[in-house]
């Protein structure tokens, strides 16, 4: 990475006797878009707390843009921040939550004004200057707050889960809208998340946070297909866990049930003996042997659940179930619970968990 | 159901009447000074003195100045704990209520002794300083109204929300106080102000023992000396407690509403 435009280095907090942040490191590169994703009480928002001069750091440090800020005021800082519970200021119309930040920065009154109207333009609200936030809906006011975050042109963004409070329908629409205005404005940004579909979709990169650390950060796709813990392989993503035995370390041979599958090069000094936790992504298995796959395991239909265009089915393969969805096809009838079916996948997706 | 109503409909005649009983009755002998006839008399002797006007304008000037103390002391006060210290607000509300249960007289004793000339604070010394100490026991009176009045309204907005969405935009505290946080509660506010209005337009015990020339003594001497001023006078005094509310349910129209819970 070119010189990070945000560098947060080893980083703690604690409360107490209770540490809720411990050694967390991360650069964020220009423009760059990163979620923080977790369960919640994993630390992802007091990291952001701290990055916006909320909370003070037990350890370490902040930088950005090359300066020390771990010890600056929230407004000293030059960042823009919206908030889960939107926090527009319930006595001021919308224009002037919007240009609030301007106005606190001695801004000009005509200055003041076009810029309120090019974030009103900007997130396509123009003719709700007037309105007070209780006249809006709750999609209208995050994308105030919004407009009011980015209006004093902020070096960095934070989104502590701004989508968390909307309906499913405004969250996919305003997630992307977001992720539109990011991009447009180039501005580096920090967005909370607990929901793994939000991060996957809108993130450059995404921290995994677990426990008050990081336990990977990545691309979503690296995330997605290459976790690099049992959590992280957990959390994003729908993941079958079989537990297999090895049976042969040197030529990678796992027994899983009664049936044997190959890992070559997978294994990371397991030892022959070993108990092993491997992970299959739904969409890597297929019901029946199919061509370009090497594997293959033989069980029990278990459930079946038609959700019209997709078949969800679960198939138990010893002390095992594995869960995988075939699209419908109204020429093939679904399967049926108790009867004998084979899945099968490439050994080249199957992880083993560490 | 209809037994309940009845009951209902009896309890209720039996509460109008004994709050309007006595109101019709002092109205009825108020206007009964001209002998025969009922007439305003009373209130135009009342409204024409210049002791009326003289006392009643230097307890409204003590009054403003009374509310004026109690928000600058009250509405930071009741900010911080809310924002920063939540676990202290036990403690100032049990101080705020001192005053209920503390009588005036020995607030006021207590005053005279640490304020008088002899002392090194010689507040008891000129008038102005006389002045400025019954302020600030007035202040000291409506607290427990003011408090809560500024906490009730401060519970009905997300102080800790704001006042970081206000921080992280640039403002000071100065700012996020006059700008964020007191029009929010404004309504709040001014329902604490009209409530200490209405202690130190009536409060008798202070004003008369620090020896000021204010409506409460006025009232009392007005009571010993005379028969139909005093009913006219409490009309009067009624008229102005029951303006005060009205304005609070009008200005309260005006209030913010907050973005979640549309009112």
């Amino acid at each position: 990475m070119a010189e990070p435009f945000l560098s947060i280095q080893h980083v703690r907090k604690s409360f107490g006797a209770t540490t809720v942040v411990e050694d967390f490191n991360l650069d964020v590169a220009p423009g760059e878009f990163v979620s923080f994703l977790g369960p919640s009480g994993c630390g992802k928002t007091t990291v952001l707390r701290m990055v916006a001069g909320f909370e003070e750091p037990s350890a370490g440090k902040i930088v950005v843009s090359g300066k020390d800020i771990t010890r600056l005021k929230p407004n000293q800082r030059n960042i823009g921040m919206v908030f889960q519970a939107y926090a527009l200021f319930p006595n001021l119309t919308v224009a002037q939550n919007i240009g609030f930040g301007l106005k606190v920065a001695g801004m000009p009154r005509a200055a003041i004004d076009s810029r309120v109207a090019e974030m009103l333009d900007i997130i396509r609200l123009p003719q709700m200057a007037d309105r007070y936030p209780y006249q809006l809906s709750g999609g209208q006011q995050q994308r105030i707050a919004l407009a009011r975050a980015i209006a004093p042109k902020p070096k960095l963004l934070l989104l502590d889960e701004p989508l968390s409070a909307l309906d499913a329908k405004v969250r996919i629409s305003l997630r992307e809208e977001i992720r539109s205005i990011q991009k447009k404005l180039g501005i580096t940004t920090i967005f909370v998340t607990h929901d793994q579909e939000e991060a996957l979709s809108i993130s450059d990169r995404i921290a995994v946070m677990y426990g008050g650390k990081a336990e990977q950060v990545g691309t979503p796709f690296e995330i997605y297909n290459r976790p690099a813990t049992k959590f992280v392989a957990n959390f994003v993503g729908t993941l079958n866990v079989l537990e297999g035995k090895v049976t042969d370390a040197a030529s990678g041979k796992v027994q899983v049930n009664t049936q044997e599958v190959s890992l070559k090069g997978k294994l990371n000094g397991s030892k022959s003996g070993d108990t092993l936790s491997l992970a299959l992504r739904p969409e890597a298995i297929s019901l029946g042997r199919q061509p370009g796959h090497d594997t293959s395991l033989s069980g029990e239909i278990a459930e079946v659940h038609f959700l019209g265009s997709v078949i969800r089915v679960r198939v138990g393969i010893g002390g095992n179930t594995v869960s995988l969805d075939t699209f419908n096809n109204s020429a093939t009838p679904p399967p049926v619970v108790g009867e004998k079916a084979d899945i099968s996948f490439s050994s080249g997706d199957m992880l083993v968990l560490h | 159901m209809k037994s309940g109503r009845f009951w209902a409909w009896v309890v209720f005649v039996l509460g109008a009447a004994y709050f309007f009983i006595p109101l019709i009755a002092t109205i009825e002998f108020s206007l009964r000074m001209r002998r025969g006839v009922y007439s305003l008399d009373a209130y135009k002797v009342v409204l024409g003195d210049s002791q009326f006007q003289a006392t009643f304008m230097f307890s409204v000037v003590v009054a403003i100045f009374t509310i004026l103390l109690g928000v600058l002391i009250v509405v930071p006060t009741a900010y911080w704990i809310r924002l920063r210290m939540p676990q202290i607000r036990p403690i100032v509300e049990f101080i705020t209520l001192l005053p209920l249960v503390i009588p005036a007289i020995v607030i006021v004793f207590g005053y005279i002794r640490m304020y008088g000339s002899n002392s090194p604070l010689p507040f008891l010394a000129t008038n102005p300083g006389a002045n400025a100490l019954l302020v600030i026991g007035y202040a000291t009176l409506a607290l427990p109204y003011m408090y809560r009045a500024v906490d009730t309204g401060l519970r009905t907005i997300d102080v800790r929300t704001l006042t970081e969405a206000a921080q992280i935009l640039g403002a000071g505290w100065g700012t996020i106080i006059s700008r964020v946080i007191l029009p929010n509660v404004l309504i709040a506010v001014l329902s604490g102000a009209f409530l200490t209005f209405a202690i130190v337009i009536g409060e008798f015990t202070m004003a008369s023992l620090l020896n000021r020339p204010a409506f409460g003594p006025y009232l009392q001497n007005l009571v010993a000396n005379r028969a139909y001023e005093p009913a006219a006078l409490s009309i009067i005094a009624f008229v102005i407690t029951w303006g005060c509310m009205s304005l609070i349910q009008i200005l309260s129209r005006f209030a913010p509403k907050s973005a979640n819970r549309p009112n």
